[in-house]
């Protein structure tokens, strides 16, 4: 139990997907200007991670090894995020109209979030077994979900800034999410995984 | 053998992973349907779908909704007229010519600055253009050809009135290698924030 909490903390913090293993980055930057889209997102990229890298952990398992296929682990796991996000669009769509409108082109996006890959393939890495790896995309996922939110709320902060011309817009958004990467290397060695 | 054995079970394995993946999102697609506004999707059919945000909205469908609602059926620059007829004879409300502000080819002819020219086979010489103009931009004599010093001449129109004949008339300077200038005002800069 202690392993998985551990596995947990070291993912959300210490591994951090966005800011430590720099995964992730273009909705970290694209979709981070509003709270409010933000929350949408993350909600909507942890569902799709976790079922992700459940789905993927049950295919490369009894689907791939047994007939010695590992070479199409990255083509198949990409089939995998592609038919979870169709799925989540599909559901969202259906249950908050206001949420899928939010979120808009970004949604479709998370197919080529190259966090969720991650998630997958890096569960094959360490071989994580079937919770590990449930935890593991989850947490990549809070882990995520915590930065971006993070970063939003300092985004917007920064709009009503009198930051200096040249540092405008995407500039001093840049400069921010990397004074929040130096930030998170605080956390190194806080947990061994 | 092997290897075509191999490569036959990959593409096999591949494609059930796919199918049961298409027969879940197929099931997914009917369970979660969501009417749309068949107005809306009417709209969205006619629009081109370069998805370009011209017309301030973040895609066609987007812009369909809005045009649903109220909003100016002339903002879709790609669609150009032929677009703008047919979503006018699908509403039933009035042709309007295409928004200027998101119309495509830019007039910069028009709003280049314009100086006074000399039609010299009309000019009859009477003086009174060179006594209208205030910065002595126009040369010649009593019953004499007049001309205009393009160099010198402001656009101010005031020797278009006096003439008696109508020779002069008011052209767009051309653009040359020497009066080109930078404008970047020109191009539309959106903040990103």
């Amino acid at each position: 139990m202690t392993d998985y909490a551990l596995l947990l903390i070291g993912t959300v913090l210490v591994n951090n997907f966005v800011l430590v293993q720099f995964l992730g980055l273009c909705p970290f930057m694209g979709v981070s200007s509003r709270t409010e889209t933000a929350i949408g997102m993350s909600f909507a990229t942890t569902f799709v991670m976790t079922l992700a890298s459940l789905l993927s952990y049950l295919v490369t398992t009894y689907i791939l090894v047994p007939l010695n296929l590992e070479y199409l682990t990255t083509m198949s796991f990409i089939l995998v995020i592609a038919v979870v996000v169709q799925f989540t669009e599909m559901v969202v769509h259906k249950t908050s109209s206001s949420l899928y409108r939010l979120l808009g082109i970004f949604l479709p996006l998370i197919t080529t979030n190259c966090a969720v890959l991650g998630v997958a393939l890096l569960n094959l890495r360490l071989q994580h077994n079937f919770f590990e790896s449930i935890i593991y995309g989850f947490g990549a996922a809070v882990g995520f979900s915590l930065v971006l939110i993070m970063f939003s709320a300092m985004r917007e902060k920064l709009t009503n800034a009198d930051v200096p011309t040249p540092f405008k817009g995407a500039a001093i958004a840049m400069i921010t999410a990397g004074l929040m990467s130096l930030a998170f290397m605080g956390f190194a060695g806080l947990v061994k995984i | 053998m092997s290897i075509i054995m191999n490569i036959l079970i990959a593409i096999l394995v591949l494609g059930v992973i796919s199918a049961l993946f298409g027969a879940l999102l197929g099931y997914a697609s009917v369970r979660f349907h969501v009417e749309g506004d068949p107005i809306v999707e009417q709209l969205d059919a006619l629009l081109p779908q370069t998805q370009c945000g011209q017309c301030g909205y973040p895609g066609c469908k987007p812009y369909a909704e809005a045009v649903a609602n109220g909003e100016a059926i002339n903002k879709c620059a790609p669609g150009g007229e032929d677009t703008i007829k047919k979503i006018a004879d699908l509403l039933g409300v009035d042709v309007q010519p295409v928004d200027d502000n998101h119309e495509q080819d830019d007039s910069s002819q028009s709003n280049r600055p314009k100086v006074a020219f000399i039609i010299e086979e009309d000019c009859i010489g009477c003086t009174k253009c060179i006594q209208a103009c205030p910065v002595d931009a126009i040369l010649g004599a009593a019953k004499q050809m007049h001309t205009i010093i393009i160099d010198e001449c402001t656009g101010c129109d005031l020797c278009v009135a006096p003439c008696p004949v109508d020779c002069i008339e008011m052209r767009p300077t051309p653009e040359t290698i020497q009066n080109w200038q930078w404008d970047l005002n020109k191009i539309a800069v959106k903040q990103v924030n």
